[in-house]
């Protein structure tokens, strides 16, 4: 439906070359859209990573506006031209700046935003273990059990090891 | 006349709630029992006055006073009556209300279930909550009331918003405002906690039902979300890394953290500190959402109408309470006492990791959603976040943190071997990988993201059934004797696992097509072939719609009729596209009407979307989980006991009154 | 031990700072890249004579405006006074670019609110548009000796953005 609008000259072609026939002809299967059903997947496979700019935060695939389908008409030819996708980035970068870009570059300024869940798990991580060893440092060393106790606590780790065990 | 009584209620509810936060926690603080009492009518007073408001205002919409400004920007008298009343939270104004109205709900909740909990803490608790609604309160009455007079009243309303007169709009937005009020009870707790001194394992474990239930419905909250945009915008995606989804998914992911966090400190008594600070953080998310979708600050599809004024109220009302909560957690965090000792390799620090996962994925959407932002305001450029940059950094942090969902249980308290473990789960791992390589061959499509998907959800369900198989074996009595809260977690777990096989196979296996339709033609997608009927015009209550026809065949059989419609809204001229959809246990089959292209022809677009269903089921499924967790025999003896102890009490205070 | 407990508190703090700070942004406005960049080349048909067209080429030499307006477009109606005004001084030449409008709509819309304009422009199908990021009408564009673009507003002129910014530009620019 988004693309609908934005294919309108090759359904003009569509309606033109099929003629102004008032009445449908035979029951066939229905006709793609898409002048080039290929581009237009590859098409709407980029337009997913750009930003409709005139939208609340929609991506030029999904949105309807006016300037959304300007844009993916131009994608379009520039595709049909044979341009790579990489230079039809570029392109839109080039007048819109990386606003249009719904994955960030990787850059000096994006460094911390790309590095930043690792990095959260590294020091989450590390920050639990050296926790964890200060703790068995911290607490006292038990004394050794009698063998009643450890027989006891034999059983009672059996219990355990099936699941939360005795209830407080 | 009714407005007025509304506001009015406002304002005596805002005296009631300043009350309610103010002479218990002193009363408690002074160990004065005549003020500590206090917590509990107090708490039913404000929320008495909050419900008559908001009955108020459900009156002004159902009657169509649009002499009432609210109203009139948000209904009409052609509206439908459920989206009359439903309206009443489909604007900023409302949406408080209803905040307010949920959080008067849970502090109720608290103050009828909490007999067995010492009388000091259950006032600090209630104190709280109330300092919570004078925020709220005095937002609405002073930058957001709505009842606001519109005068001379304005003929007819301005409508609700075409995309919300759904059915989505009645239970969503109630579900989701119950879960991130819902976190304010753990908050209150820990704040309670901290002022008292008396953190402990005990605390940890009256905590824990009210998070379990507040993090149940949260999550139930945002499936509907995600069911609701997923039928009615059109194109059938579900999630879209929108600033407003994530503001209510991050509390969502550090509020799965805390229940683990609190499983540590009620079962070994130990990371309280952390534990407390989970609490704090998860409701400071829910806050900060509030604050991102109504200050501007960020675009998204579900902002409210922003001002600068509520802005900075909201941020001002944000820094205070997460600021005065986070000050007090520095001061009073208790330096000893650190529990029972477990080893680096035990169930204690598989549930940690499991909590650094999840805060960090939290922190990354919380990275993601604030970085554009962050740039702006350090003058470094505008740059874009988007559904790109989260699912490559979600992902991979889920992935061992399924992994870790079959282990977990598994492993023992205090210490466990993993060598141990890895002889156990051998046989779980391996019939994961049978399936990961099978599964998607059998189904039709074999990438290594749908491969590792099935993998992750073989690996839960496996590990799920043999922890069940186990446990019943080793239970005297078997399943019937089994507690509650072991199930519900076992059942909370196979949730996630049945959202991943939804997640994977939807986007790794869907199919659309995207054609022109004259009367007759038929497109095939997904083995199912589709023929188009026609479109007519329909009236609708408020709107003229174009409806069209499909219908759907399997080989030769004709399964069903599909209608999907393209709707013109009387008031907003607003055209929406009502998509059509018919499911069953393994697909969807989606249609959508684009546009007419002449001659009775028209655009449309089919998908084939399989799986798509157990998304939102497997939520349901977690949700239910965490609910069954809830019955649990110990919380139902502790009620029973309430009885008693509430005699007891009686006695007790009779005693020093006299 | 004590001091950590603290760290959330100062983390906290300085998200609210920039919170803060957002209250003040639009995050919806998107700046140009094109500043101090040359200006696109087109040739377009004037509106006033089609067979006659246009190149900003044609400008250097010259510090001058471009301003990219619609008939359809209901914000531009409240910087049109202004921009009449501007043009009487006779300060900065304001050349316009109609953006995807009806050539007959536009001669009427200027008929009947002023015609600002040295020569306006017609992109129709608002190619010339995107190859100056323009996203939303009304923008206007600040074009010096060498045609390269050192400024851009977005949305409606105001007094205070001619007064305080746009002129002190072109005296700068013009020395």
């Amino acid at each position: 439906m988004k693309r609908f609008l934005a294919t309108a000259p090759a359904l003009l072609v569509l309606v033109a070359s099929l003629g102004a026939a008032a009445a449908p002809a035979v029951a066939r299967e229905a006709a793609p859209l898409a002048d080039d059903p290929v581009i237009e997947k590859r098409l709407m496979a980029l337009a997913e990573e750009l930003r409709c700019l005139v939208c609340q935060n929609q991506s030029l695939a999904d949105s309807h506006a006016d300037l959304a389908a300007d844009l993916r008409q131009e994608i379009r030819e520039m595709m049909q031209q044979g341009r790579s996708d990489k230079e039809i980035v570029d392109y839109l970068v080039a007048r819109y700046g990386d606003f249009v870009l719904y994955r960030p570059p990787f850059k000096a300024t994006t460094a911390l935003l790309w590095a930043g869940p690792a990095l959260l798990v590294v020091v989450g991580g590390s920050m639990l273990t050296v926790a964890l060893r200060r703790r068995r440092g911290a607490l006292a060393d038990d004394a050794p059990l009698s063998e009643e106790e450890q027989a006891r606590v034999k059983r009672l780790l059996e219990e355990e090891a099936d699941g939360e065990g005795p209830r407080a | 006349m009714i407005p007025e009584i509304g506001h009015l209620a406002l304002i005596i509810a805002l005296c009631l709630a300043l009350l309610q936060g103010v002479i218990p926690i002193w009363g408690a603080a002074r160990g004065n029992a005549v003020w500590t009492a206090a917590a509990r009518p107090l708490a039913l007073g404000q929320f008495t006055f909050v419900a008559l408001a908001f009955s108020c205002l459900v009156r002004s919409f159902v009657t169509d006073d649009f002499s009432v400004l609210y109203v009139a920007n948000h209904a009409n008298t052609a509206l439908p009556l459920q989206y009359k009343v439903a309206g009443v939270w489909g604007g900023h104004e409302g949406s408080l209300l209803l905040w307010v109205f949920m959080l008067g709900l849970w502090t109720v909740a608290v103050a009828a279930f909490s007999r067995h909990l010492p009388d000091e803490m259950v006032a600090r608790v209630i104190g709280v909550m109330g300092l919570i609604a004078v925020g709220f309160l005095s937002f609405m009455l002073f930058t957001s009331n709505p009842f606001e007079r519109l005068l001379p009243a304005a003929m007819e309303g301005a409508d609700l918003n075409p995309l919300l007169q759904d059915p989505g709009l009645v239970v969503h937005p109630p579900m989701l405002y119950m879960g991130y009020v819902g976190f304010s009870v753990a908050y209150a707790f820990s704040l309670a906690a901290l002022m008292s001194g008396r953190l402990d394992a005990t605390w940890a474990r009256w905590s824990r039902p009210w998070t379990t239930a507040a993090w149940g419905v949260l999550t139930l909250g945002i499936a509907l979300g995600s069911w609701w945009s997923y039928y009615e915008l059109g194109w059938g995606g579900w999630w879209f890394w929108d600033p407003v989804e994530n503001a209510s998914f991050m509390p969502w992911l550090v509020g799965t953290a805390l229940i683990h966090s609190l499983a540590v400190t009620e079962k070994r008594g130990g990371f309280k500190n952390w534990t407390v600070l989970l609490a704090i953080f998860a409701f400071s998310l829910s806050l900060l959402g509030t604050f991102l979708v109504r200050s501007g600050v960020l675009t998204s599809v579900h902002a409210f109408a922003t001002d600068p004024e509520r802005g900075v109220f909201i941020l001002g009302f944000l820094a205070v309470v997460v600021g005065s909560s986070l000050a007090l957690y520095a001061w009073r965090a208790p330096k000893v006492g650190l529990g029972g000792k477990f080893d680096l390799s035990s169930r204690e620090s598989l549930l940690l990791t499991n909590n650094v996962l999840l805060v960090a994925a939290a922190g990354s959407v919380l990275l993601g959603t604030l970085y554009p932002l962050l740039l702006d305001a350090l003058g470094l450029g505008k740059i874009s976040v988007g559904p790109p940059y989260f699912n490559s950094v979600f992902v991979p942090l889920m992935v061992p943190l399924v992994f870790l969902i079959g282990i977990g249980p598994f492993a023992r308290w205090k210490k466990t071997s993993f060598a141990e473990l890895a002889r156990r789960l051998k046989w779980a791992l391996g019939a994961g990988v049978v399936a990961a390589v099978v599964l998607p061959l059998v189904l039709g499509r074999w990438t290594p993201l749908i491969a590792l998907g099935i993998l992750m959800a073989a690996w839960v369900a496996v590990t799920v059934g043999q922890n069940l198989l186990t446990r019943v074996r080793a239970t005297p009595g078997g399943f019937g004797a089994v507690p509650n809260h072991y199930l519900g977690m076992e059942l909370a777990h196979l949730g996630v696992a049945v959202v991943i096989v939804g997640v994977t196979l939807v986007t790794g296996l869907e199919q659309e097509k995207d054609v022109r339709m004259d009367v007759g033609d038929t497109a095939t997608v997904g083995g199912y072939t589709f023929r188009f009927d026609g479109v007519t015009q329909v009236p609708g209550p408020n709107y003229e719609s174009r409806m069209g026809t499909l219908t759907v065949f399997k080989g030769d059989q004709a399964l069903r009729r599909l209608h999907p419609e393209k709707r013109i809204y009387r008031v907003q001229t607003m055209p929406m596209t009502e998509a059509a959809i018919t499911s069953n246990l393994v697909r969807d089959l989606y249609v959508s009407l684009g546009e007419p292209v002449g001659a009775g022809a028209w655009s449309v677009r089919i998908y084939y979307k399989p799986f798509v269903s157990w998304i939102w089921s497997g939520a349901a499924i977690m949700a239910l989980g965490g609910f069954l967790t809830l019955t649990d025999q110990r919380y139902r003896l502790l009620l029973g006991r309430r009885f008693r102890a509430r005699a007891r009490r009686g006695e007790a205070a009779g005693e020093a009154a006299r | 031990m004590k001091a950590r407990t603290w760290i959330p508190l100062a983390v906290f703090g300085v998200l609210v700072a920039f919170l803060a700070a957002g209250l003040k942004l639009d995050p919806r406005e998107v700046p140009s890249p094109l500043i101090d960049k040359p200006a696109p080349l087109f040739s377009l048909p004037l509106l006033h004579d089609p067979t006659q067209a246009m190149s900003p080429g044609q400008l250097k030499g010259q510090v001058w405006m471009l301003n990219v307006w619609a008939s359809w477009c209901v914000s531009c109606r409240h910087e049109h006074p202004l921009l009449v005004q501007l043009s009487r001084t006779g300060q900065v030449p304001i050349y316009g670019l109609d953006y995807k409008d009806k050539v007959g709509d536009a001669l009427a819309w200027l008929e009947q609110f002023g015609n600002p304009y040295t020569q306006s422009l017609v992109d129709a199908d608002g190619r010339v548009g995107i190859d100056y990021g323009v996203y939303g009408v009304p923008e206007t564009y600040l074009i010096d000796k060498e045609g390269i673009i050192r400024y851009k507003h977005i949305g409606p002129l105001t007094p205070k953005v001619i007064e305080e910014t746009i002129l002190p530009r072109v005296r700068e620019l013009n020395a």
